[in-house]
């Protein structure tokens, strides 16, 4: 019998504020990992700022792909294909990944596979899952998204939930810049979160009619502000602690409640959960036990794979390109970019 | 020796490959498609054309700025992208001595202009001494009246080029009072031939950067850094 070669993929990640690069075999196996954030950079503004992302990425873009390459200990010849994040995100912060890509696919004769950004996240999952295979629903949680995703097969998705303003990781962004925490919001809120009473003040949990699948977040981040207006007007000491600990339980009780009427109508045994927000430790908690109750297996990455990466991109790419996938030296970066759209 | 151009700080994607004394390929497109979407391709059709091996090239020239932030990165990537793969370094030619080369020889000074918006312009003045590009002003943002006023102080005939011309024309015609001409359309905007051509020139003075090294010089702020600065120096 013929053995079966290795893929070997140079995966270019740079939708926001991370400049990604990583080499990985046959989707699964990283080689390397390597990220350079400008997280210090855009807490200055509180946020993120597009042309100061862009700006980075193209001082740092050569960098990262060459220490990929070095501490995978992998030339250019020995791999078979670049991937690259060409949506959806920052168009000028994809730019310079795309634009880059391209060029390295072009002049190094290799081919080209354009990567969804979310599909990317919930690839996230395979790298450190051999077990985890399609079908299973995937809860995608950050800064700029929130889709509940019924994976059905390798590159094959159908979004049954999605915000319909804020995303999940907006919310901690706002509510924490609100109690003054600063950016970004996620992993500060988290852990003052562990001093409060999630019990301590009731938000409302938003529902949106006719779309159960679908999230809200918005309201919720009203009624936190409107929560710290009132205390301040009536001269009330605001428990910061509890107010994020209170914040957070409202978002992670509606994720979850969303996440299992998924999987029980849908009937899965296995459920994953990808993006920044993953890497919440009180949602992967309340994830966990939820799972545990109903006999299905519960998949998260570890932190590193949460956060924007290339390789993720690099395991969403091989399977891509194992089913033929190939993009032109015309490829451009599409911000609104759908999932399963090509 | 060999230098590929590549310039798409503005409206115009181009690209071009010149070899010492010749320029073997050049394309130039000046029409409303993104330039991520041309710039390859381009090289790919004159790649085909002239059956060109991307391995004997000795360096990648690219314009380094100012131009269209996002137009500037663009052709950064690429050519950063190309001189990783391809172990070559990279030239970076000022976006305005590349615009200034097209009318090299000429007795003339030259202007070139670019729209910087903000009723600024990305501009320099420049002149050909000893068969030598030479900046007389080097490029910077100014506004067209503050242009004018040092092209009337050097007092000296001019010719004006770049996409900043049609926009600021009558204000030019109106303020100058040096004889001045405005180039015609095959030498009024970006060419990579120019680039390409002074980037070989660069080359051979040992003016090159690694492809890591490089990029854009944007002669502005990003909108929040700015604000940002103006905030701090108000406080």
């Amino acid at each position: 019998m013929e053995e079966k070669k290795d893929v070997l993929i140079l995966a270019v990640e740079s939708s926001c504020d991370e400049t990604a690069a990583a080499v990985v075999r046959n989707g699964r196996e990283v080689l390397s990992n390597i990220i350079s954030s400008q997280i210090e950079l855009h807490k200055l503004y509180g946020g993120v700022v597009p042309e100061i992302a862009s700006r980075k990425h193209i001082e740092k873009i050569n960098q990262v792909i060459e220490e990929a390459l070095s501490q995978a200990g992998v030339g250019l010849e020995e791999l078979d294909a670049v991937g690259v994040t060409y949506g959806p995100g920052l168009v000028g912060a994809l730019l310079v990944g795309v634009s880059a890509a391209k060029a390295i696919s072009y002049a190094g004769r290799l081919p080209l596979v354009g990567v969804h950004h979310i599909e990317g996240h919930i690839s996230a999952n395979y790298i450190e899952h051999p077990d985890l295979e399609p079908p299973f629903a995937c809860l995608v949680v950050s800064g700029g998204h929130t889709h509940l995703v019924v994976v059905k097969d390798y590159g094959k998705y159908e979004i049954i939930g999605r915000t319909r303003d804020d995303a999940a990781g907006e919310a901690f962004d706002k509510v924490a810049r609100a109690i003054g925490l600063g950016y970004p919001g996620g992993p500060k809120i988290d852990k003052l979160s562990k001093q409060g009473n999630p019990d301590a003040i009731r938000f409302p949990k938003a529902h949106v009619a006719d779309a159960p699948y679908d999230f809200s977040f918005s309201g919720l981040k009203s009624a936190v502000l409107n929560y710290l207006n009132g205390c301040r007007m009536k001269g009330e000491q605001v428990v910061e602690a509890n107010v994020a600990a209170s914040f957070q339980k409202a978002v992670i009780d509606v994720l979850v409640e969303h996440s299992m009427m998924a999987v029980e109508e849908f009937g899965f045994d296995k459920f994953a959960i990808a993006g920044g927000v993953a890497s919440n430790s009180s949602l992967r908690q309340a994830m966990e036990k939820a799972c545990r109750e109903r006999h299905i297996g519960f998949y998260h990455p570890s932190p590193i794979f949460c956060t924007d990466n290339a390789a993720m991109i690099g395991a969403a790419a091989y399977y891509e390109y194992m089913a033929g996938t190939r993009h032109g030296l015309d490829l451009n970066a599409v911000p609104n970019l759908k999932l399963g759209e090509r | 020796m060999k230098v590929l151009g590549i310039d798409s700080s503005g409206l115009v994607a181009t690209v071009a490959v010149a070899e010492d004394d010749n320029l073997l390929a050049e394309y130039t497109v000046n029409y409303k498609k993104t330039h991520s979407q041309t710039l390859l391709p381009m090289l790919d059709e004159i790649v085909r054309m002239t059956e060109l091996d991307l391995s004997t090239l000795d360096a990648v020239a690219v314009a380094a700025g100012p131009g269209s932030f996002t137009g500037l990165r663009i052709g950064a990537a690429t050519a950063k992208g190309l001189g990783l793969a391809l172990g070559k370094p990279l030239v970076e030619v000022p976006t305005l001595e590349g615009l200034a080369y097209n009318l090299y020889g000429t007795s003339h000074l030259v202007c070139p202009m670019m729209d910087a918006r903000r009723s600024q312009v990305y501009t320099g003045i420049y002149g050909f001494e000893q068969e030598e590009l030479k900046a007389l002003e080097s490029q910077t943002a100014v506004s067209v009246q503050e242009l004018t006023e040092k092209v009337n102080g050097l007092g000296r005939e001019i010719i004006f080029l770049g996409d900043g011309v049609p926009v600021y024309r009558d204000i030019l015609c109106e303020n100058l009072k040096v004889p001045y001409h405005f180039a015609p359309a095959h030498m009024n905007k970006q060419r990579a031939g120019a680039v390409a051509a002074l980037g070989l020139r660069y080359l051979a003075a040992g003016r090159t950067v690694h492809a890591r090294e490089h990029r854009p010089d944007y002669l502005r702020m990003s909108q929040a850094e700015r604000e940002r600065a103006e905030k701090d120096g108000a406080c």
